[in-house]
């Protein structure tokens, strides 16, 4: 059981600064995300894009932020339990929420904040007959242990970053590795690319330009698939097939816990963003109010506000003053300490 | 007043008429949120990067649209139920010759 003061469901920047926020308030905090790394959208979909509307940041990379909030808050020593969902939560008659994640995890905590953007990530799946009966019996949509691929048949779909990274990856632990894609050219880093066709000089991935994965066949597994390349139909005996089309966020199980759902957003009183259920909030892309923007920089602000009203909850009656960093320093739990130095006061004349 | 007159077919097969600003620098994905014509949460989810394809779309009218730019060739050949016809409707910036266009939302 993982117990904390403050439950943040999704490690995206709003998530992350929450971390920050609770812990200047002496909470500890800790993050729940269905990808298999912190940092949301930003990390997840476009971490080499430009954000210009960050205050302070004429310019910065999407995944440079993530790096940067993760920074920030790493003297907080939050914990991470990643590549799991957040699936159910129940209230204790002592107020403390205990979430259950799709694999069993569970945490508690007296504040649950949702900062889920637009929900998990869940792969998207190539429309294909029968490949929901192959589900995890030779078709795999997220690789969570490369070692099972190791000496075995494996054919990749898809022609991005994710594609590419991983027919490497598995070429390099052995693996028979083809890759399939429905165009020519590959949408990767360059050197991804080189890389892939280094690998095939050297015949250690096979690849399949313009193809496409037309049939899974087996009997109580995946034995074999089709890959048609110029109207001709190839059958390969294959242990597994791994379509890596992206992904795409659905509000998901959250959507039954009883928060009052407003186009596909949780709504919130903006006066700390809590939820119709006291001690659950809701911040960032996931909240919903008269005049919400959908912006990196309102989840900081909210994510603020509502750190406050937790402290509240976590320590009732118990004061507290708002202070500024600049003035109080910053004293980590890990036993850090930042504080502004001291001005240095001298006389020039004698 | 420099609005165009479309024709957006949303995933449930209704069809609205709608009219969008040409002085905004809106693309048709934005149109569609705008009016809300799909769910939040189900369009436009990378913002209008062409990296997601939430915003697909079938143009029914016979428009000549602005060329496809690597990234959109690149996304539309990851995206499924993909037709001759398909595009990124973030990828279309709205101009006065879209007048009467008319086009559908593809599956989510």
């Amino acid at each position: 059981m993982i117990k904390t003061d403050i439950l943040i469901i999704g490690a995206g920047p709003t998530g992350l600064f929450t971390v920050f926020e609770a812990g200047l308030l002496k909470l500890k905090c800790h993050l729940i995300d269905a990808l298999p790394q912190a940092g949301g959208q930003c990390s997840e979909i476009y971490p080499k894009k430009p954000i210009y509307d960050i205050p302070g940041f004429p310019e910065i990379l999407a995944g440079d932020l993530t790096n940067n909030l993760l920074e920030q808050c790493k003297q907080f020593k939050p914990g991470f339990t990643l590549g799991e969902r957040a699936e159910k939560i129940t209230k204790g008659k002592n107020g403390i929420f205990t979430v259950v994640t799709n694999k069993g995890t569970k945490h508690q905590a007296p504040v649950v904040a949702i900062a889920g953007g637009l929900g998990s990530f869940e792969p998207r799946k190539p429309i294909l007959e029968n490949i929901s009966f192959y589900e995890e019996k030779g078709v795999e949509y997220i690789i969570k242990d490369p070692e099972i691929y190791r000496d075995k048949k494996v054919v990749i779909a898809g022609g991005g970053d994710s594609a590419l990274d991983w027919s490497i990856f598995l070429a390099n632990i052995n693996a028979k590795v083809i890759l399939v894609h429905r165009r020519n050219e590959f949408r990767g880093a360059l050197d991804s690319v080189e890389k892939v066709r280094e690998l095939k000089n050297k015949d250690k991935i096979k690849i399949i330009t313009p193809g496409q994965v037309t049939e899974l066949r087996g009997k109580n597994k995946l034995e074999s698939i089709i890959i048609t390349k110029d109207k001709i139909d190839t059958e390969y005996k294959i242990d597994h097939f791994i379509p890596l089309f992206g992904l795409s966020p659905k509000l998901g199980p959250i959507s039954n816990w009883g928060l009052e759902i407003e186009k596909n957003a949780i709504k919130v009183d903006t006066f700390d963003y809590q939820t119709n259920i006291k001690g659950i909030f809701a911040i960032g892309d996931v909240n919903t109010y008269p005049g919400k923007l959908k912006l990196i920089l309102c989840g900081f602000h909210e994510a603020t506000l509502m750190c406050q009203s937790a402290y509240k909850i976590i320590n009732p009656g118990k004061k507290n003053i708002f202070r500024y960093t600049t003035v109080s320093g910053i004293d980590g739990f890990d036993g850090t300490r930042k504080e502004a130095k001291k001005a240095v006061v001298q006389t020039i004349n004698d | 007043m420099s609005d165009v007159n479309l024709v957006i077919i949303d995933r449930d097969g209704d069809k609205h008429q709608v009219l969008a600003p040409t002085d905004m620098a809106m693309n048709l994905m934005e149109i569609i949120k705008s009016y809300e014509l799909a769910p939040e949460g189900t369009i436009g989810i990378c913002g209008g990067m062409a990296m997601c394809a939430s915003c697909h779309c079938y143009i029914t009218s016979n428009h000549i649209l602005s060329d496809m730019q690597e990234e959109e060739e690149a996304m539309l050949s990851e995206s499924f139920n993909v037709k001759e016809n398909s595009r990124l409707s973030c990828q279309i910036s709205i101009t006065k010759e879209l007048e009467g266009l008319v086009f559908e939302l593809a599956p989510e």
